[in-house]
């Protein structure tokens, strides 16, 4: 028999869903577009002020780029958003506070910068690797082939159980970073006043992106991790072994949320259990944003989506005078996330998925 | 004038012409086998007809209008009706079901008439019950009795497929489009498969479009033979003139392991 | 399904027959006492110990921290799987020895955790390792003969739970049922001390129950006494009963039914009366939970649609009450009563419902969960900004929404409120059932299967999305109103994600499309956790693992509608049928018996 030839992708459009579709593009085109030239042209914000916001925005970014290879690479492999990965990223950021506090406490934090913000590094990376493989272990693996929302809906059990784990093992509140001396204040780059924590994030977030890119392209893991997301099964047949291929997957993955955990704590210095949430949806969205599997999508949706956020309350919503438009952010993020899947679903970069199975 | 024409259809997929300049008709009544190797665009050519693809390029017209740009479920209001080749059913639903779910576009009822249980929406839901059982009685025994309110999953494959022509059979189509009927079926199911299409067109009035591979079915059941290659019609005619056809015969042999040929 | 024998046949010729393992054991030993020392180190123990089952020596607290080695020693302990052609595994020395090694890695595992916590101070980093933890773990009795306590205590633990195994098959659902129940009895004393006394049976509480907390000694023999002898001489009279019900005429049977009903109505009037303005206010709480459920239902269990914001249309209703009915209402005060603005609020669920379903029409099942969440959440952050504070009051929400008034009777506090909440989530129930066996329920049940195919057979998926939505919407949002009316006033702080996950939860665990389990799953889930206090710090952690479980272990959730029962499981079976391709229906292995 022949395999199957009725396509997934459907060529004619509902009436209605075009409609839809150009109402809402026309009027976010035109709300998008008087407000920014009404709040450029008002002045409130000074040249200056704009390019910190964008430079915020770009930090930000290249943290929520991070966080979202994780939802990339296991969608490319798995089609499955691992809906716990927030909680990954707040696993690393958490664990790393401790190691933070007692370095504090030893007084080495001041003293040796470098040294303890790598180890903070580390330790936020081992954490993160652990508890993502932990999870594919225990949660993901056995199920393989179940119907799409099945795994879903473990994975958002995952991410409270996790969340909830966390309140119950340290507590609810919220913690505090120790501040640190030497990333305080500024450095020039570019004849451009940047926070040297910024500078850090997104000089961190380059090298390490670069060696994921490196790695998946480079090293014979990396291919096969390509082939399993290619074709799964013509990929075991090829003597990949797909189990521990995925693994892989959930470990690199893991290790740029424990990354990502590290450097949020620069811009953001508090973590709690419930830090992951917001962040790894927003991740997502990146990842959607750049096209899901796509590892390149990642970062520029990463970067385009902190960017949006940082920005687009002050420019758009600033236009229009509304009070208090800060507080509306992630409103602005979650409708940039509803927009991209109106009108592109498949994301800037396109999508790189593995063929559907069965 | 034809129930069911098309002119100059054409579908690509990227560079492959999956479709390409396609005239074909269809008259009232009448039995039409398409055949071709696989890959041919048989399946592709059923899929535009529905609507699940839309045309590059083309006319498709039913009873005088054309449908090219309607959705699949204006489609088969309007009467075009069909199986798929590789058996899609509504697992997780009964067979009973099944085939109601088909009754869609005939029905009316909404849902204040089902929360109220109105005396129209009581007629309604009964007569379609009825038309379900009916139609799956047009099988023999095979899917009535205690197999109506078994989930479709659990059916025989050979059922299986019963089940999928009978759920397009109960929509009232005026034309049915039959997707490979006995693939993966044994010879006696073949057999029975093939008398039955003929007493469909003769005892129900059905007008069949018939995608088949196994040549003594196209041989026992069609008026006329269509037969596609790479898209396009190569040979057209009663069954045993495309078989002395040049072109189909190098069409099917040049290709090796085609099976069914 | 009866699996027909299957192609795998032959491989398990290659396996050697089944034994017990040790190395199952260990493995379960040793996460038993992962769990155990988990339940420690979040404060479970500690915070349950308060609760007194069996006075004076048994509390919820380390009962809970033991139930990991009874748990893993009855897993280990387990006869290994049947398999054809070797003798019947059967459960004897080898299972108890299985659970005493289960029991005593587990006892070890938490011997090493109570010495690291004796010796570094962890408090700074877990913050319920306590000095009162570690007395309570070691009994108070020292370190030394603590950990002692703690192995001896596991292993007699783990080979009690082996022990299940050994009990003969006739005895064990009814010794089961006695513990369960009385330990059941004893947990909820909180519960039928007030229904004990609004039957006027105050004598009988103190005849069960200490004073201070916990079952008597005579409290627990009686009963026990009482469910042993329940459950040995009335097991599998019910369906017996059923039966009989089925068999008589169908005149008879209407009118059984209609005294049945009639009773049962009788019963309900009584509940809150009964059980006293607490036990109401639980039972409220669970009945708004049901109908939202219900309301999910559809969207999730019928239409197959995973709606993860749907708290935003509970949200809508309150809302939509609040303005239209609140003199406090700060741009509009229209100050209608409840009923003349049940209508606009339905009505305003119902375009949120189209706001919402539009945008993720032609959407994967797995962006439309994400989408609805950032709905939800948009929602949320809406209500709660100072942006639209004019109109819904920011942070601080509207006040002094009028009480509901049903003729000439106020309705208020949690006793009478039980009834307008209960009747509401029978007609949701009612409605819900309706539709399933209707020209709609069928087109989402299609839907849900196979959008392209329902498509193809007719369905006009744009109409069927959108209606489940709305039918959701509406159902969550009367819920809605009634929670504001309830409460009298709104706060953008109750309608939380939490709401959306919760209600997945009660779904999910009951059985997806099942309107029995999801009732069940609102009773067990909302209502138990409010009975009992401490399980609230713990709730959401239970819900998290519930869902993994029920996930991996029981898609079909616990009471599965019958249609859904087999289909979580459908690719085992496909995988059966599959195999029949080829073979000769009529003469084939039959795989149609259910
Ligand atoms: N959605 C699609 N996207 C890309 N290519 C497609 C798509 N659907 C069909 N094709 C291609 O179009 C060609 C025709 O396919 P089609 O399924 O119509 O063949 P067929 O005649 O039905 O073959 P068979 O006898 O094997 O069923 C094939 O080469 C197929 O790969
Ligand atoms: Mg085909």
């Amino acid at each position: 028999m022949t395999t199957a030839t009725v396509g997934k992708k459907r060529a004619s459009r509902l009436n209605f869903t075009n409609l839809f579709r150009w109402v809402v593009g026309s009027v976010a085109v035109v709300v998008i577009f008087y407000g920014s030239i009404k709040s450029v042209a008002s002045g409130r914000l000074s040249w200056a002020q704009w390019r910190d916001l964008m430079v915020f925005g770009v930090a930000q970014g290249s943290v929520y780029a991070l966080i979202a290879m994780g939802y990339t690479m296991v969608y490319g492999v798995l089609r499955f958003i691992n809906f716990a990965h927030g909680e990954v990223f707040m696993s690393g950021a958490m664990i790393g506070y401790f190691v933070a506090d007692a370095l504090n406490r030893a007084g080495i934090w001041n003293e040796q910068p470098v040294v303890s913000l790598l180890i903070v590094l580390l330790v936020s990376m081992t954490t993160a690797t652990s508890i993502a493989v932990i999870l594919e272990r225990v949660a993901y693996r056995p199920l393989r082939g179940a119907p799409r929302l099945i795994p879903l809906i473990t994975s958002i059990g995952a991410s409270f159980t996790l969340q909830y784990l966390f309140r119950g093992l340290f507590g609810a509140g919220t913690k505090a970073y120790p501040p640190m001396a030497a990333i305080q204040g500024k450095w020039i780059i570019f004849g451009i006043p940047i926070l040297k924590s910024q500078v850090i994030v997104i000089g961190s977030a380059i090298v390490v992106m670069a060696g994921l890119y490196l790695f998946v392209e480079k090293t014979k893991t990396g291919r096969s991790m390509r082939a399993v997301a290619e074709d799964p099964e013509t990929a075991a047949l090829m003597g990949i072994n797909v189990d521990g291929t995925i693994v892989k997957v959930f470990a690199v993955g893991g290790a740029m949320a424990g990354v990502a955990g590290a450097l949020w704590t620069l811009v953001f210095p508090t973590v709690n259990f419930f830090s992951g949430f917001l962040p790894g949806i927003k991740a997502f969205t990146a990842a959607v944003l750049g096209g899901i599997g796509n590892i390149f999508g990642a970062m520029l949706g990463g970067v385009s989506l902190g960017m949006f956020e940082s920005v687009g309350p002050s420019l758009v919503l600033g236009g229009y005078e509304v009070p208090a438009f800060n507080q509306l952010k992630d409103v602005v993020a979650f409708s940039a996330l509803v927009l991209v899947l109106i009108f592109r679903p498949t994301g800037i970069l396109g999508e790189r998925l593995a063929q559907e199975r069965g | 004038m034809p129930l069911f024409r098309t002119e100059g259809l054409t579908k690509s997929f990227g560079g492959l012409r999956a479709i390409d300049s396609l005239d074909m008709h269809v008259d009232e009544g009448e039995i039409v086998s398409v055949i071709g190797p696989n890959g041919a665009g048989k399946t592709t050519f059923f899929n535009l007809v529905t609507g699940l693809e839309k045309p590059d390029d083309g006319v498709i017209e039913f009873d005088g209008q054309p449908i090219v740009g309607l959705v699949p479920s204006q489609i088969i209001k309007l009467g075009i009706a069909r199986t798929f080749q590789n058996v899609r059913l509504f697992p997780n639903m009964t067979v009973r079901e099944n085939v109601m779910v088909s009754r869609h576009c005939r029905t009316r009822s909404g849902l204040i008439g089902a929360v109220l249980r109105t005396p129209a929406f009581r007629r309604e839901e009964e007569e379609t019950r009825r038309i379900a059982e009916d139609t799956l009685g047009f099988f023999g025994t095979r899917l009535v009795g205690y197999r109506l309110d078994q989930l479709a999953l659990v059916l025989s494959y050979a059922n299986r497929r019963r089940l999928e022509i009978a759920r397009a059979m109960a929509s009232s189509p005026r034309l049915l489009l039959l997707d490979e009927p006995t693939a993966g079926m044994n010879p006696r199911e073949t057999v029975e498969i093939t008398e039955l299409i003929g007493k469909m067109r003769d005892e129900k009035g059905f007008t069949i479009l018939l995608i088949e591979h196994d040549m003594r079915v196209v041989r026992g059941v069609s008026d006329r033979v269509v037969v596609i290659d790479y898209g396009r019609k190569i040979a057209e005619g009663t069954y045993e003139e495309v078989a002395q056809n040049e072109q189909v015969i190098e069409a099917y042999l040049g290709r090796p392991a085609e099976k069914g040929a | 399904m009866e699996r027909a024998a299957t192609a795998a046949e032959p491989l398990d010729d290659l396996l050697p027959a089944p034994v017990l393992s040790l190395q199952r054991a260990v493995r379960f030993g040793l996460i038993g006492g992962m769990a155990a020392v988990v339940v420690a180190a979040i404060g479970m123990v500690e915070t349950f110990e308060a609760r007194t089952l069996i006075d004076p020596f048994l509390a919820l607290g380390l009962t809970t921290l033991y139930l990991a080695s009874f748990t893993f020693g009855f897993v280990a302990g387990s006869p290994p799987p049947e398999r054809e052609g070797f003798a019947k595994p059967k459960a004897g020395l080898r299972s108890l020895a299985a659970g005493a090694i289960a029991g005593v890695l587990a006892g070890v595992v938490l011997s090493a955790f109570m010495l690291l916590a004796d010796a570094v101070n962890l408090r700074n980093i877990f913050v319920s390792v306590s000095p009162q933890l570690l007395e309570l773990l070691t009994f108070g009795k020292g370190l030394g003969t603590g950990i002692l306590l703690v192995l001896v205590v596991s292993t007699a633990v783990g080979v009690a739970g082996s022990a299940v195994h050994l009990i003969p098959a006739q005895v064990r659902r009814p010794i089961m049922y006695t513990v369960m129940w009385v330990l059941l009895v004893g947990l909820l004393q909180s519960v039928i001390e007030p229904v004990f006394r609004g039957l006027g049976l105050p004598s009988l509480i103190d005849v069960l129950y200490e004073e201070a907390g916990g079952l008597r000694l005579a409290g627990v023999v009686i009963v026990a006494a009482a469910v042993f002898l329940l459950s040995f001489f009335l097991g599998g009279k019910g369906r017996a009963l059923q039966g009989r019900l089925d068999a008589l005429p169908a005149q008879r049977r209407r009118s059984y039914i209609s005294i049945l009903l009639l009773v049962a109505a009788a019963i309900v009037y009584m509940i809150p009366r009964v059980v006293g303005p607490f036990l109401s206010e639980v039972l409220d709480l669970a009945g708004l939970y049901l109908l939202m459920a219900l309301g999910l239902n559809i969207v999730i269990g019928y239409a197959g649609l995973l709606d993860l914001g749907y708290v935003a249309f509970f949200a809508v209703g309150a809302y939509t009450t609040a303005i239209l009915t609140s003199p406090n209402s700060p741009r509009f005060t229209p100050e209608m009563t409840l009923w003349a603005s049940l209508p606009f609020v339905v009505l305003a669920a119902a375009l949120a419902g189209l706001l919402v379903g539009t945008p993720v029409l032609r959407m994967r099942g797995d962006y439309l969960a994400i989408v609805t969440l950032g709905f939800g959440e948009i929602a949320r952050i809406l209500l709660n900004s100072d942006a639209l504070k004019e109109t819904f009051g920011g942070a601080q929400g509207i006040i002094n929404i009028p009480n509901m008034v049903i003729g000439p009777l106020t309705v208020r506090g949690p006793e009478v409120f039980f009834y307008p909440i209960f009747i509401f989530a029978i007609l949701a129930g009612y409605v819900s059932l309706a539709i399933q066996n209707s020209r709609m329920g069928r087109a989402w049940m299609a839907m849900r299967e196979d959008e392209l195919v329902a498509e193809t057979m007719g369905v006009n998926i744009v109409a069927a999305k959108l209606s489940a939505f709305v039918v959701g919407a509406s159902l969550a949002s009367i819920g809605g109103a009634l929670f504001a009316v309830k409460v009298g006033s709104v706060f953008p702080s109750s309608f939380n994600i939490v709401v959306s996950i919760t209600i997945l939860v009660l779904i999910i665990v009951g059985g997806m499309g099942s309107v029995p389990g999801v009732t069940v799953g609102a009773l067990a889930l909302v209502a138990l956790p409010e009975l009992l206090r401490e399980f609230n710090e713990y709730k959401f952690l239970m819900y998290g693992i519930l869902l993994i479980f029920m996930m991996l272990k029981r898609p079909e959730g616990f009471i599965p509608s019958k249609r859904r029962a087999l289909e979580l499981h459908q690719d085992e079976v496909l995988q059966d049928a599959w195999l029949q391709i080829y073979g000769d229906e009529e003469t084939g292995p039959q795989e149609e018996g259910v």
